[in-house]
């Protein structure tokens, strides 16, 4: 739907033109993305995890990733402060687990890769649709496509895309896709939920986890902080949190909002498919002008290109 | 630090030591002085675990065997079911702990069957659960070599040993 190839993405656009810049922006961006109420997820609870990295292990084999800079079972990367920050993914490993010293000196560790947003920023803000949230829940994406303009970067709400920047003009993002090609499409747990020793994460349909989430809360009062992160946060995300300190103290982004980030840039989104409309449909006018009198019955069939690379 | 920890757990060990002496008591059953436990053959060497050693220094069998053992049921939870519960006809933690990786899905049918049983971790869950859950409080050992060895299956998934990064 999504994949379309970058040959078909250019042709369509400039084809389709005229029949875009007359539906409206959100039909064009919004459709189909949280149309999938059995889309899969994970359940994180941090009670349990106890920073062994076999997660960070598991994803660099699963994805042949490249060799990491400290062997998995070094744990000083836990002091390490890039930028100084606490550890993000990169483009060599799509999830990394960070610890989280609390005041009254306990040690809470997290895992962090992609949540699988149910209305994705990444998605709505790549401009040549190289982004896809599958019907079973993962944001996947398609490299041929990327251009690496790093407004996915920007947009997520998490920091998750990072770039490869192997090649100098052909930067592409590199993110966790959900283990989407090996696992997830048959429906299997990804490599990190199989590993984990502790049973840190608990794979399903989101709907589901959610209602197990509120069991353990329920069936352990005082455990839990009250709240499942990712139930509601920028319209709900697929991978979703338990923690028994505040989110804040475990370095989670605690003033999103409710709405996903489609909202916001929704209105800056429409200048971005309005200047692909109206150029061409300027130019288009000016060949029909100057061929006025030939035959251009082909213009449906242009129109119904143009459809397709935006569906 | 590491001193003071000893200490704390040396104190846990003696007082867990005298009181398990009350616990033996129940213990008539026989049961492997030993376990063999090698689930996670690949990555690491298989566990001989000290069962004679954890039967000593815990509080009763029902610290880690539930209900299914016919000794006082410790935990709440399990209590309000099972705490006149005769022993169980498998009191082994894989006799009730799949080894199949549990799923929100698998769950959801063992709530069908079993109505309070519906967030049962799976085995090498439970194992690590309860394991490192104690040790963590008892101040025994945590790391991951210092109850299974790595093979050099397991060091090259972790990139360690012979197959640590060259800088
Ligand atoms: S494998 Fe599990 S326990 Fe280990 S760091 Fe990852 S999430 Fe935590
Ligand atoms: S977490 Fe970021 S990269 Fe992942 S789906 Fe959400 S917006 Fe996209």
């Amino acid at each position: 739907m999504c994949n379309i190839s970058r040959r078909k993405f250019l042709a369509g656009s400039v084809a389709g033109g005229a029949a875009i810049a007359m539906a409206p922006a959100k039909k064009a961006f919004g459709a189909n993305l949280s149309g999938f109420p059995d889309g899969l997820g994970v359940l994180v609870d941090m009670t349990r995890c106890v920073g062994c990295r076999s997660c960070e292990a598991a994803c660099n084999k699963e994805q042949n990733l490249p060799e990491p800079d400290k062997a998995f079972d070094d744990y000083t990367v836990f002091d390490e402060r890039p930028h100084g920050q606490h550890r993000r993914p990169t483009e060599k490993a799509y999830t990394v687990v960070n610890r989280y010293d609390q005041a009254d000196g306990e040690k809470v560790y997290r895992k962090i890769q992609c949540n699988h947003c149910n209305e994705p920023a990444c998605l709505t803000s790549c401009f040549v649709n190289a982004y896809k949230k599958t019907p079973e829940g993962a944001v996947t994406y398609n490299d041929k496509v990327c251009v690496g303009c790093r407004n996915c970067m920007v947009a997520c709400p998490f920091n998750i895309p990072a770039f490869s920047y192997s090649s100098a003009f052909n930067p592409i993002i590199k993110k966790c896709i959900f283990c989407y090609d090996t696992r997830l499409k048959n429906g299997q747990a990804p490599a990190c939920v199989e590993i984990c020793p502790q049973q840190v994460m608990l794979f399903g349909k989101r709907q589901e986890l959610i209602k197990i989430a509120h069991d353990r809360m329920r069936r352990n009062p005082g455990k839990y902080v009250e709240t499942l992160y990712g139930d509601k946060e920028v319209g709900g995300t697929g991978w979703l949190y338990l923690s028994h300190v505040p989110f804040k103290e475990a370095g989670f982004n605690v003033s999103l909002p409710n709405e996903p980030i489609i909202n916001n840039v929704k209105d800056f989104l429409a200048i971005v498919p309005m200047v692909l409309a109206i150029w061409p449909a300027l130019f288009t006018g000016f060949h029909l002008l100057s061929t006025k009198g030939k035959s251009h019955g082909h213009a449906d069939n242009h129109r119904h290109d143009g459809q397709e690379g935006h569906e | 630090m590491a001193n003071s920890a000893k200490t704390i757990m040396k104190g846990a060990l003696a007082l867990l030591f005298f009181f398990s002496l009350f616990m033996n008591c129940y213990a008539t059953e026989s049961y492997p002085g030993e376990i063999y436990i090698d689930i996670l053959a690949n990555h690491y060497q298989a566990v001989v675990f000290d069962h004679d050693l954890h039967v000593m220094v815990s509080e009763g069998c029902a610290t880690c065997h539930h209900h299914t053992t016919g000794m006082p049921v410790i935990n709440t939870y399990c209590a309000s079911c099972h705490s006149a519960d005769e022993s169980a006809a498998t009191v082994s933690c894989q006799g009730c702990h799949s080894k199949e990786p549990v799923t929100a899905g698998s769950m959801q049918q063992e709530r069908a069957a079993f109505v309070f049983h519906d967030d049962k971790p799976d085995l090498k869950g439970a194992y690590h659960l309860s394991c490192l859950g104690c040790h963590q409080q008892m101040g025994a050992p945590t790391g991951c070599q210092d109850c299974h060895a790595r093979t050099e299956a397991g060091d090259r998934f972790f990139n360690s040993g012979m197959f640590a990064p060259a800088h």
